[in-house]
């Protein structure tokens, strides 16, 4: 029984029965050179290229990518881009998990809430660059305004305007509008948690934060990796609401790596250069969901519930 | 953001292709107009102009196609940011219009470099009354080593201070003549727990209008003539450090209260600060004027709204009587046009012809054209019209904006550099420094 399934496995691995399984991928696999191996082989030409994106391209050999590792404006970009990510994950996780596992509870109104929770995951984010910006504004802005009206003057600040400060609103702002998203990842989380554990838990008399720490955190283990890949690749990737907010100012203090490269590219008209920090960005991206993967021994994909 | 991008390239595609039938079926209809009884010849004109303005130029053209049977023009119009583009692909594949719109300054002279822009000189100098229609100040930003490559095609648009009339009235101010008056001013301003100067950073362009200003009173248009040639070290000139330490004691001063780098000027909070009656003074463009009109008419109305140029800075070579801003734009003829004569015809008789300068005095537009005085004083807000018209009259030199004038590269880093120089993160040596690394890339 075995040998015969073994046999009638084995030729559609290489024989011509795999031909209909190629066809059928065939339209993906179209679409994913088309859209993603083509413009990042062309992308890889650019960068040994002067472009201004008009004229014609100059080659220009390994110059870029020199320029690259000793243009002090882009390693500073890189050093913001691991803060972002840093203060990301940071500011996103604990949050994140505590409304998701909350969410996942039975309590009352909870539903209620939950679609409060949601509501930024809805906007469009330029929509929501635009707001805060309103919000944040020194004269006429909400929060100005509200601490004035209190009595506190002093606190008030050019928010989006102080070099010192601006990075920490935009990543504050950033969480605002993600953590929604993570928290929902948790929420199925949880959700997926038997509930004998906690049953047994109680009967071996554990309390509340013995069954978060005992239990539920444990049980989340994938889901965190889930969502610290999603926050720390997706730091590589912040653009359109730091780009309405700041526009990577005051002076350079929330240009990131993603938006140098989009204004050195698009603005700057230095498409090759601004090639070698896209590739430089997606090679990051890649290389540090695979590390995270083998490190956190997500690929073993062990199962969580021995025993049940 | 990403699907603006896109949706914008779409429109680029689409009006590329529609332009190029445009063309096309106007080069069949030439064909076939030469060959029956009239040999008229065609002539395609692009602007960007929208609204009014566009409306006022197909009625412009029109006319002309009604009394010039020997000559048919055609304006194609095309959205500002697509335009850029579209136009420097065809000037790189030498395929222009025969007219074309743009704003004079760097890209204009990167066009004449290439060799495909007509030189408008000889035949403004052939029809002087044409040649002399023109404010002179007017004509700067398209003239290039004395040769004219550009007629002007709407308004003047110079940087003025605005500032609240109420404000002055109460604490009896006076207008400033010299930086220091303006420095007094700050002063007695920011005394009374008001905003001397309303500065919308977060806009960034807006902090070039005092860096212009202060080095043209300093050292004069030359200054930056300086750095347009590519003079190595051209940023490291003692009237652009000291300006620029003139500006940050402004900032020490607390002319712009302590969150102007977070204030913008594009979505109206800086013009917002003026009418509100939070800060005194406003240096900006004079289509602030319309700004502040849409966003409280009532200020304008009731003559809160008051206006004085630029000071003269104790000390500097430079002519106060100079002006920075959009001096105009232009149109200019491409030299690969098979109607060249055809083209002057259209710029001389349709462009800013009476017609025109009416309807644009009544849009509120200030054409740089001689002797419209009267006109203008009867048009609404014509203190206003007045005010701006006699600036650009008397204007020695007219600035074009430098981020305009700079290619893309250095004029990003002038912005963001600025921005720095404002926050007094970085030195003005600091900032010549720099600036001076981008000479020449």
């Amino acid at each position: 029984m075995s040998m015969s399934v073994t046999a009638r496995i084995a030729p559609t691995r290489r024989g011509p029965a795999s031909w209909p399984a190629l066809l059928w991928t065939a339209p993906a696999l179209c679409f994913y050179a088309l859209f993603a191996l083509f413009p990042l082989l062309v992308a890889l030409y650019l960068s040994f290229t002067n472009w201004n994106g008009i004229a014609q391209a100059a080659w220009v050999g390994p110059a870029n990518w020199l320029h690259f590792f000793s243009d002090p404006l882009t390693l500073h970009a890189v050093g913001l881009t691991i803060e972002m990510m840093i203060l990301t994950w940071v500011l996103q996780t604990p949050l994140s998990l505590l409304l998701g596992v909350f969410m996942a509870g039975q309590q009352r109104y909870r539903a209620v809430l939950s679609v409060f929770y949601f509501l930024p995951l809805l906007f469009s984010t330029v929509a929501i660059g635009i707001t805060w910006v309103s919000i944040l504004d020194p004269n006429f802005g909400l929060i100005n305004v509200t601490l004035r009206a209190v009595g506190l003057s002093s606190w008030a600040r050019g928010w989006l305007g102080d070099p010192s400060l601006a990075f920490y609103v935009v990543a504050i702002v950033i969480a605002w509008q993600f953590i929604p998203f993570h928290s929902l990842l948790y929420m199925t989380g949880a959700r997926q948690i038997p509930r004998e554990l906690y049953d047994v838990a109680e009967l071996d008399g554990a309390g509340r934060l013995r069954k978060f720490f005992s239990i539920t955190l444990p049980q989340l283990k994938y889901t965190i990796i889930t969502s610290s890949i999603f926050m720390l690749t997706g730091s590589l990737t912040y653009f359109d609401l730091i780009w309405v907010m700041t526009g990577g100012g005051p002076g350079y203090a929330t240009r990131i790596l993603p938006l140098h490269m989009y204004i050195t590219a698009f603005v700057n008209e230095q498409v090759g250069y601004g090639s070698v920090i896209a590739l430089v960005l997606a090679a990051s991206g890649i290389a540090l969901s695979l590390l995270l993967l083998r490190v956190t021994g997500f690929l073993r994909m062990s199962s969580q519930l021995e025993g049940l | 953001m990403q699907q603006r991008r896109l949706s914008r390239r779409d429109f680029l595609q689409t009006t590329g292709a529609a332009s190029l039938a445009a063309l096309l079926s106007g080069c069949f209809g030439v064909g076939g107009q030469s060959g029956g009884s009239s040999n008229s010849q065609s002539i395609v004109v692009w602007d960007i102009s929208n609204g009014n303005d566009q409306k006022l130029i197909q009625d412009i053209t029109a006319r002309f196609n009604q009394t010039h049977s020997s000559i048919h023009a055609i304006v194609q119009f095309f959205q500002n940011d697509p335009y850029k583009q579209k136009l420097q692909v065809a000037m790189g594949a030498h395929q222009p219009p025969d007219i074309f719109f743009g704003w004079g300054g760097g890209i204009l002279k990167s066009y004449i470099d290439a060799g495909d822009v007509y030189d408008l000189t000889p035949d403004l100098n052939a029809d002087p009354a044409w040649r002399d229609r023109f404010l002179p100040s007017s004509l700067g930003a398209a003239t290039f080593n004395n040769h004219i490559y550009g007629i002007p095609n709407d308004g003047v648009q110079p940087v003025v201070f605005l500032y609240n009339k109420d404000i002055f009235a109460k604490y009896k101010l006076s207008l400033p003549q010299t930086w220091g008056d303006l420095l007094n001013l700050v002063k007695t301003v920011k005394q009374q727990g008001l905003q001397p100067i309303a500065l919308g950073g977060a806009s960034k362009w807006t902090y070039l209008m005092y860096e212009m200003y202060l080095v043209d009173r300093l050292g004069g248009p030359q200054v930056f003539d300086a750095i347009m040639a590519n003079q190595p070290n051209a940023w490291s000139n003692p009237a652009i450090i000291k300006a620029n330490t003139m500006i940050q004691d402004l900032v020490a001063a607390g002319a712009f209260g302590s969150g102007f780098a977070s204030v913008s000027y594009d979505t109206g909070q800086a013009s917002a600060l003026l009418y509100t009656g939070k800060a005194a003074m406003h240096l900006m463009g004079t289509w602030d004027f319309g700004t502040i009109t849409n966003d409280d008419p009532a200020f304008i109305q009731q003559g809160k709204l008051g206006w004085f140029p630029f000071p003269a800075v104790e000390g500097g070579v430079g002519d106060p009587s100079n002006l920075t801003g959009v001096p105009c734009n232009y149109y200019s003829v491409a030299k690969t046009s098979k109607a060249i004569q055809a083209c002057v015809t259209y710029l001389k008789d349709a462009v800013l012809n009476d017609e025109a300068v009416d309807r644009r005095i009544a849009l509120g537009e200030i054409p740089p054209v001689k002797g419209i005085e009267n006109k203008l004083s009867n048009a609404p807000h014509s203190d206003w019209l007045l005010f701006v018209y006699r600036l650009v009259q008397k204007a020695a030199h007219f600035q074009l904006a430098w981020d305009q004038a700079l290619p893309p590269q250095p004029a990003q880093a002038l912005l963001t550099n600025l921005d720095q120089l404002f926050l007094r993160q970085i030195s003005p040596q600091q900032f010549s420094t720099n600036m001076n690394q981008t000479i020449g890339t």
